[in-house]
């Protein structure tokens, strides 16, 4: 634990484990003033850049459970590579860990083309085999004597906090070499993550730029290993891309939005455990690409959670509020414009509680399409009357069209009509009406009879 | 009984001389072809010779092979036999020359993209490695959009487009291609009137712009107003020309009555490896 050193001052000599760290500690990690502490978070950072806009292309391409059984089949790779040169050193461990993770890439493709088996079985197949002979040669190794101090278990769970200079370098390496190669590359990455065949029939080799792509995913998986472990590393190249995506429909910013994302939870992870000395931290790293994940699943303003629940809200409070003024108008309709309609109509007109319907009266005052009529009754201004008389017109054209063209008996159609009218937009309206080839003002109720009874 | 009439009735609806060499003139010359999924044969022997600057509508019941023909035309599905020219030139030199409109259901539509972003797709061909679209692409793509109508979807996010309006993206993206032979897989499926009749305007321009279209097509009531060539397809060619003289009732029958029950038993039993049930 070099990184333990920086931390060494902020505990006491009976250290009874979890403690926050004191305010001077905090600020030298925040401001990078430590040099290890550096390494770690600069490292971490350059990875979470690396593994966001590579795994952007691998979830477009709908290949990141394949980054899944890569990780795992690194292990074998490193158990072997260690066994036949005796290193210590990272790069030919890594050097196997890449040849067993392309291995495993191969062996899901391989198994796939057989029939029956299917994707998800071939990876799981794959990812569990590899890592099972993984698991035994690491066992093999730590047997032996040399293999004792070797800590090929560092893989498995990852060490961010183990990492030295060379490795960030690395690192650094790897990262410049996916935003090359993204940068390069990006045209034909998204020709064949949208549509491969059609790009195959343009003539782009679909194989070699599949090769180029899954490429900058091993390299990535394979250096971000030491520091966020096999079984984890999968997180990083999935989670900030799918995160990503519910900013924004463009690919070009759900790229740098996911770089930005996996940068985020590498350099406030690092930090985290940093601080608290006995957090993993290949584990808070993705617990932070977790949170991201969170968040932008329930408030990102495009696609998320609580934006499409308000957009379905104020549709449905569209709906209601022009509902209540096509019953006035329907009462208009039958007696007289500008008619007092009392509250207890309305409130039998539809099944409106109370309260609701309250609500909806007072955005009708608000908006000046109601006013107070006589008798503590309810009547249209004339800008409310145009709004209702547009609503109730929807409503009488779908009506018809769908007793003449869908056959349905007039007694159902208020119900159908009843969703439909307030969605329609001005150009189907024309179509409805060159499809009725009559638009009179207002259509007459097609169930007439019913609306006052 | 009914298999050895229908098996008849290929023998005599085959083209009488069998073209020993490729038509060089034609815009889609397939010699001898067969193709195989999984070793199980969905097209035999095809041979046909499409004619210049004209539409011609592929026919066929479900399963007859129509979208693979076009695939195997465009290198996507391997050929066990046979072989495919374009104006006498492989696929390989040709592929300037072609225009491919895949179905509509083949693509995921929730792709971060514009309809401007996918029909710019369409130059992609005529773009070197690593360079990316230029300024005149856009505009090329952006003409192609106007073409079918959709100049003011360009911005829209694919998935927020009617199932009409994005089989006219995959269109303006073919046309981006700027292609001498269109070969177009059930670009008419599940569109809406407005659609429908953009895409028939569409074809006509393409012909009187002298282009040769291949769309498969199973509609059959639109096919004598929308076609001027019909190629009647079930795992193998059972007639072509003309609309007007092929597409009767009586090849129509060959091509969809009757189950070819010699052919498709034939099939598996190759699938199989020869072994019998």
């Amino acid at each position: 634990m070099i990184l333990a050193a920086a931390n060494e001052r902020a505990r006491t000599i009976t250290d009874t484990g979890f403690e926050w760290p004191t305010w001077p500690a905090f600020w030298r990690t925040v401001s990078l003033a430590d040099y290890n502490t550096r390494v770690v978070i600069i490292g971490t950072t350059l990875l979470g850049i690396a593994a966001g806009v590579v795994g952007t292309f691998a979830y477009l391409r709908k290949r990141a459970m394949v980054g899944d059984a890569l990780s795992h089949a690194t292990l074998p790779g490193i158990a072997a590579a260690f066994l036949i040169t005796g290193a210590k050193s990272l790069p030919p461990l890594l050097i196997g860990a890449a040849i067993s993770g392309v291995l495993g890439i191969l062996c899901v493709l391989g198994l796939r083309r057989i029939p029956r088996i299917k994707e998800d079985a071939a990876i799981g197949i794959v990812l569990s085999v590899f890592f099972g002979a993984g698991i035994v040669l690491i066992t093999f190794v730590q047997k032996m004597e040399t293999g004792n101090q070797a800590g090929l278990d560092r893989f498995i769970y990852g060490k961010a906090a183990g990492m030295i200079f060379s490795d960030a370098a690395l690192i650094g390496a790897v990262a410049l070499a996916v935003l090359a190669g993204v940068l390069l590359m990006f045209k034909e990455f998204r020709a064949i993550c949208f549509d491969a065949e059609y790009a195959a029939a343009q003539g782009w080799p679909v194989m070699l730029v599949d090769v180029i792509m899954m490429s900058l995913v091993v390299l990535t998986t394979v250096v971000g290993l030491q520091a966020v472990g096999l079984i984890l590393v999968v997180a990083l190249l999935i989670i900030p891309a799918t995160a990503a995506r519910f900013w924004t429909d463009d690919l070009r910013t759900m790229t740098l939005l996911a770089g930005f994302f996996g940068a985020l939870s590498g350099w406030i992870g690092s930090s985290f455990s940093a601080l608290l000395p006995r957090m993993p931290t290949g584990a808070v790293i993705v617990l932070c690409t977790g949170l991201i994940f969170f968040i932008s699943m329930m408030f990102a303003p495009l696609r998320g959670v609580i934006a499409s629940i308000v957009r379905r809200e104020s549709l449905s409070l569209k709906i209601r509020y022009q509902n209540l003024l096509r019953a006035i108008a329907e009462v208009e309709e039958q007696a007289a414009p500008g008619i007092s309609v009392p509250y207890a109509h309305l409130l039998a007109e539809r099944s409106w509680k109370p309260r609701q319907i309250r609500g909806l009266i007072r955005r009708g005052f608000r908006r000046g399409d109601l006013h107070a009529g006589d008798a503590g009754g309810l009547a249209l201004t004339s800008e409310g009357r145009e709004r209702a008389n547009r609503v109730l017109r929807n409503h009488r054209l779908w009506e018809l069209y769908l007793i003449r063209y869908a056959d349905i008996a007039p007694s159902h159609v208020d119900r159908d009509a009843d969703m439909i009218e307030h969605v329609l937009s001005p150009e189907i309206v024309r179509e409805l009406e060159k499809a009725l080839a009559e638009a009179p003002p207002i259509p007459p109720s097609p169930h007439a009879g019913e609306v006052f009874a | 009984m009914e298999s050895s009439i229908t098996f008849n009735a290929r023998v005599q609806a085959r083209p009488a001389q069998r073209a020993d060499d490729h038509d060089v003139s034609s815009p889609v010359s397939i010699h001898d072809m067969t193709v195989a999924y999984h070793r199980k044969p969905v097209l035999w022997d095809i041979d046909y010779a499409a004619p210049e600057g004209q539409l011609i509508g592929i026919i066929g019941p479900n399963g007859a092979g129509k979208s693979t023909l076009i695939k195997a035309c465009l290198d996507l599905v391997p050929k066990a036999s046979g072989s495919v020219l374009f104006y006498g030139q492989p696929y390989r030199k040709a592929r300037k020359m072609l225009g491919y409109v895949p179905q509509r259901e083949s693509i995921d539509w929730d792709f971060p993209a514009s309809a401007l972003d996918v029909v710019t797709m369409g130059r992609y061909g005529r773009i070197p490695w690593c360079v990316p679209p230029r300024k005149k692409d856009k505009q090329i793509a952006m003409h192609a959009l106007e073409q079918v109508g959709m100049a003011e979807y360009a911005r829209r996010q694919i998935s927020k487009l009617s199932g009409g309006q994005q089989q006219r993206v995959f269109l303006a993206r073919a046309l981006a291609q700027d292609a001498k032979i269109y070969l177009m897989d059930e670009p008419f499926a599940g569109v809406d009137a407005a659609t429908e009749t953009a895409i028939v305007q569409l074809l006509r321009d393409l012909k009187s712009a002298g282009k040769t279209v291949l769309v498969v097509h199973h509609d059959l009531q639109t096919v004598p107003e929308y076609f001027d060539q019909v190629l009647l397809l079930n795992m193998r060619i059972v007639a072509y020309g003309p609309t007007k003289t092929v597409f009767t009732q009586e090849n129509l029958h060959k091509t969809y009555g009757g189950r070819l029950t010699l052919l498709v038993e034939a099939a598996e039993a190759v699938a199989r490896g020869g072994k019998p049930t």
